[in-house]
């Protein structure tokens, strides 16, 4: 479905991505994992669209086509969600109407009909129970006076109503407390299903216990330098990321 | 002379004695400083004149009310009141002011505080006066639907007198359609004089195209108990000059000020405002929201006096403006005098752009750039919407500025 090849981002002329590979079918659940400043969000944030990133080199491609030749709106359409790790809040923009909208936007690009307000509230009141999410929430402005946990449930909500094929997390589990973050994973995992695909950008292990990943990487200095099963996420937690970044630096790099 | 001048003598004396004094503004006049109306006159009236009175029919009438709007209609042409094509259900009172010759016109909007102001004072035709009695809460609002008609070098002097009594309440929408769209000038002057315990609103609503070149001063005096709410939604302009002045003379009593300017091409907005506390225990806020496009400009000064024995005021300003194009300008002046020690103050104006980040979001939701723009945009004005609390009318306010802003959704 995903195919990165040889990904180099920049960001002000500081070059942040630096040669990313990665493959994701339909079905899979990929954790990319590494320490701070390693460039993690830099990669949710180039496969969203953010015009603060300048690609200088390499690929995307999302079902056959050419991912970044996309605006974000039509990344959006063409089924990528990225799940923000800082939602922002925005104060008179409803937040049923502005879903509303999406979805419309997204079905209409899609060639299915639009959905009138009996039916959307409809699936609302379906996906809400998804993530626990109170319809007091959704009659207010977009994330305005949300606690943390409850934005990071908004976005699942969100990423339910519109069903989108590839979902990248970005430190979804960031400032969640225990359940908060079982309530966003559940969500998570009744979303998944054999034909979409989720990445999570993730610092710690914690999350993976609750949505367990087929593959993991851990992204170093704009690499992935090393990818494996679940365990290599069990190995991080008890090492830390030292001996990655000791084997990574002492490669030779041609 | 003009003899279509009716009555107040000694009012017009001393408004033409204010206005000898004050003579039109200049370039560098500190009141005017930014909006050279003075200019603007030379180059289009030539030898001024009042512009008549003429038929209007209910069709016409029935045209330009808005949808659902359910109230009084009183219909002016050119300024002069239309009695057989205005209809009131309340207990409002109508009568013209040369009919009322006590009313003491003026002494709310002093001619000796601008030239404009002492023009009309000092040339009007006729006006009206408009009284709410005593306990009076009228539960429907009342459309002031001014119809200009006017050939160049012509000039329309609405003049309004409102006066509520004790307890009274009243919501008044303002509206001005002008049926010769290529020109345009109108001076018009609104004292409104509150009772104790009077809850009033005042919404304006100009819209009159490019050419249009008007100038208003609306003055209040908010009593004990009192609150008076203003919203002005400004559309289109060539040149408007708001000059809004809420004297706050009664304790326990609140005013408020709200306006939108959503400019483009070249129209110029400036908005005026003043309120004065004269006196302690009263709250004044005031919001103004501008999105500027194109080469358009406005201009915003805020005024607060804090009088002496203004203890315990609360004094609240704030003017935000976006700025679309690099062409689009505005001037954000907020004025504040306090001489009172226990208040509580404050005034707040930022210029910029759109927020990328919010951009981004909603973006990367799937809706598009314009759209993703028009509905940051209409958030923005919404905040001043919502202080209009007519429905019909706020409806249709909404529906104009989403129509401006392609925010449809």
């Amino acid at each position: 479905m995903l195919s990165i090849k040889n990904l180099h981002a920049s960001i002000e002329g500081t070059p942040i991505l630096k040669g990313i590979n990665l493959e994701v079918k339909a079905g899979e659940v990929h954790a990319i994992m590494g320490p701070n400043g390693s460039g993690k969000s830099t990669l949710a944030s180039v496969l969203a669209g953010r015009q603060e990133y300048e690609v200088t080199e390499g690929e995307v491609t999302f079902n056959g086509k050419n991912l970044l030749d996309f605006a974000p709106e039509d990344r959006a359409r063409e089924g990528v969600f990225l799940a923000f790790q800082y939602p922002v809040e925005i104060p008179g923009v409803s937040s049923t109407n502005f879903l509303r909208t999406a979805v419309n936007q997204v079905r209409e690009y899609r060639g299915l009909d639009a959905l009138d307000a009996v039916k959307f509230l409809t699936m609302m009141k379906e996906k809400m129970k998804l993530v626990e999410i109170d319809q007091k929430l959704l009659s207010r402005s977009l994330n305005e006076g949300f606690s943390g946990g409850e934005k990071k449930r908004n976005e699942i909500f969100q990423m339910a109503m519109l069903n989108p094929m590839l979902a990248i997390l970005d430190e979804t589990d960031s400032g969640l407390d225990i359940d908060a973050l079982k309530i966003v994973s559940n969500g998570v995992n009744q979303l998944k299903t054999k034909d979409n695909a989720t990445i999570m950008v993730t610092h710690y292990q914690r999350l993976l216990d609750y949505i367990v990943p087929d593959f993991v990487h851990v992204l170093y200095n704009g690499r992935i330098v090393k990818s494996g099963s679940k365990e290599l996420a069990l190995e991080l937690e008890e090492k830390g990321y030292d001996w990655i970044k000791e084997a990574a630096n002492s490669e030779v790099i041609v | 002379m003009d003899l279509s001048q009716k009555g107040f003598q000694s009012a017009r004396t001393q408004a033409r004695e204010a206005f000898a004094s004050q003579g039109l503004p200049e370039v560098k006049s500190e009141e005017y400083k930014f909006t050279a109306i003075t200019k603007k006159l030379e180059q289009r009236i030539t030898n001024i004149s009042l512009a008549e009175s003429f038929e209007i029919s209910k069709e016409t009438v029935d045209a330009h009310v808005f949808q659902d709007f359910d109230g009084d209609v009183l219909v002016f042409a050119n300024g002069f009141f239309q009695p057989g094509v205005s209809y009131s259900t309340s207990d409002v009172s109508v009568s013209l002011l040369s009919e009322k010759p006590d009313t003491p016109i003026g002494s709310i909007a002093k001619p000796e505080k601008d030239p404009f102001c002492a023009i009309n004072q000092a040339s009007f035709a006729d006006g009206i006066f408009i009284g709410i009695p005593k306990n009076m809460q009228l539960e429907k609002p009342v459309l002031l639907l001014n119809f200009t008609k006017i050939s160049s070098g012509q000039v329309v002097q609405p003049r309004i007198w409102i006066e509520a009594g004790d307890f009274a309440e009243a919501t008044f929408i303002e509206l001005t359609v002008n049926l010769t769209p290529t020109s345009n000038f109108v001076n018009k002057v609104v004292e409104i004089k509150g009772g104790a315990s009077t809850h009033l609103h005042y919404y304006r609503l100009q819209n009159e195209g490019a050419s249009a070149l008007a100038i208003s001063n609306i003055e209040t005096d908010v009593q004990k108990d009192s609150t008076f709410s203003s919203v002005v939604i400004s559309l289109s302009g060539e040149m408007l000059r708001n000059n809004l002045s809420q004297n706050i003379v009664g304790s326990n009593s609140e005013a408020n000020m709200y306006g939108l300017y959503l400019l483009n091409g070249k129209t110029h907005v400036d908005n005026h405002t003043n309120v004065d506390h004269t006196v302690p225990y009263a709250e004044s806020n005031e919001l103004y929201k501008g999105i500027l496009a194109d080469y358009s400009r406005g201009v915003f000064n805020g005024k607060i006096f804090v009088r002496q024995d203004a203890q315990k005021t609360n004094a609240f300003q704030q003017n935000n403006n976006i700025l679309l194009s690099e062409d689009a300008m505005i001037n954000t002046k907020p004025q504040l005098e306090i001489w009172a020690d226990d208040v509580k103050c404050s005034h707040g104006c930022t210029t910029g752009q759109l927020d990328e980040e919010a951009l981004f979001y909603i973006q990367s939701r799937g809706i598009g750039k314009l759209q993703a723009k028009g509905l940051l945009l209409y958030a923005f004005a919404g905040e001043v919407l919502e202080h209009i609390k007519n429905e019909s009318f706020k409806s249709y306010c909404t529906q104009l500025v989403e129509d401006r802003l392609g925010a449809k959704f």
